[in-house]
């Protein structure tokens, strides 16, 4: 009995390690309801006729979240219309980064007329649950039947530096898969990014 | 010339050469550096002037550089500052500072194809740290202090 209690105790505490390192492609995307900058909340279920969505966790003070701004725009303004509309999450500790503030992101939003949702992740409980650990990072999900399912995180593209030198645009042709009832390939990239920044690590 | 200028130029050469080369590389030249074979234990930090958790370590890698300065360590600070920010931001930073370890920047901008070759377990957010030698080898995604730092070197490092 004693054994099968420490057992027990085991695989609940390696269940809960899994799931703090949030999803994998192929798992169901964690639901959320976050304030947009706009004051309403958002959450899928604001977006019935979507396919899809493109979940990027960035913020405002990151190098690399800025140069992708325009991109992630551009992005938003292509595949919206076919399904896929941007979701921007700031998963940042203002009180550690003041330029990722509520306010902050008001401003960045109508300074770069953002077309898309720009959540705040108050109280940063929706970036552990996907395994977020630096902005830029994608999630892109597909809806099948009624659950979202993840089919591919990572980077938008191969070239955080340089638009046009951009050889593999990882995240449009991932989107572009998903339109075709095609499997994306890669469904998993990496790239450089700013650490997610919390007070409690 | 006047006695003041001359100790001024003096003072100015010696500013000048006290401030580092920095190498630009790609990360096949990176590469080398990340898998050496000796007795040294090799201490790699990645890091950008932008990233501020990791200016703020950065001092703990300093004090690294110094404190072991005759023993089989080497630091080495591998900056992912943009290409087109050398000059503005990077050699800048690297003069105010006085930065004594090696300063590399890595011009790679396709992260994708070589973060899994420095280590499998970094998903790309920065500060990260590479220690090893030829019987040690970790990674670490996550900022350090000097004590940490010095308790993985101490226990690790090769005993001459």
């Amino acid at each position: 009995m004693k054994n099968f209690l420490l057992a027990f105790i085991f695989l609940t505490i390696s269940g809960l390690q899994l799931s703090a390192q949030g999803v994998k492609v192929g798992d169901v995307a964690p639901e959320f309801k976050l304030k947009n900058v706009d004051g309403n909340f958002v959450s899928f279920s604001d977006f019935p006729d979507a396919k899809g969505f493109v979940v990027i966790f960035t913020c405002n003070h990151c190098p690399f979240s800025i140069a992708y701004e325009d991109r992630i725009i551009a992005l938003d303004n292509k595949y919206k219309s076919k399904g896929y509309p941007v979701i921007a999450i700031n998963p940042n500790d203002p009180a550690i980064v003041p330029a990722d503030g509520f306010k902050e992101m008001k401003a960045r939003a109508d300074e770069k007329s953002f077309t898309f949702p720009y959540l705040f992740d108050e109280g940063q409980k929706i970036y552990p649950l996907y395994g977020a650990t630096r902005t830029p990072h994608v999630f892109l999900i597909s809806k099948k039947g009624k659950e979202n399912i993840v089919a591919y995180i990572g980077a938008i593209d191969d070239n955080s530096q340089d638009e046009g030198a951009v050889k593999n645009a990882y995240l449009e042709n991932a989107i572009k898969a998903l339109l075709e009832n095609k499997t994306p390939s890669p469904d998993f990239t990496k790239a450089i990014g700013c650490t997610i920044k919390t007070g409690t690590k | 010339m006047k006695p003041l200028n001359f100790v001024f130029l003096l003072l100015l050469i010696g500013k000048v050469m006290s401030a580092q080369e920095i190498r630009i590389t790609d990360f096949n030249g990176l590469k080398p550096l990340l898998d050496k074979r000796n007795d040294t234990t090799y201490v790699v930090n990645f890091w950008a002037t932008w990233c501020s958790p990791c200016v703020k370590e950065l001092p703990a890698f300093e004090r690294v550089h110094a404190e072991y300065s005759n023993q089989a360590v080497s630091v080495k600070l591998v900056s992912l500052d943009f290409r087109k920010q050398l000059e503005n931001r990077l050699i800048p930073f690297v003069k105010k500072h006085n930065l004594q370890p090696e300063v590399i920047l890595l011009d790679d901008p396709d992260s994708n194809a070589w973060i899994d070759k420095v280590s499998p377990e970094w998903s790309g957010a920065l500060p990260a740290t590479l220690i090893y030698n030829r019987n040690f080898r970790a990674f670490y995604e996550r900022g350090f202090t000097y004590e940490e730092l010095a308790e993985i070197i101490n226990l690790n490092m090769i005993k001459q």
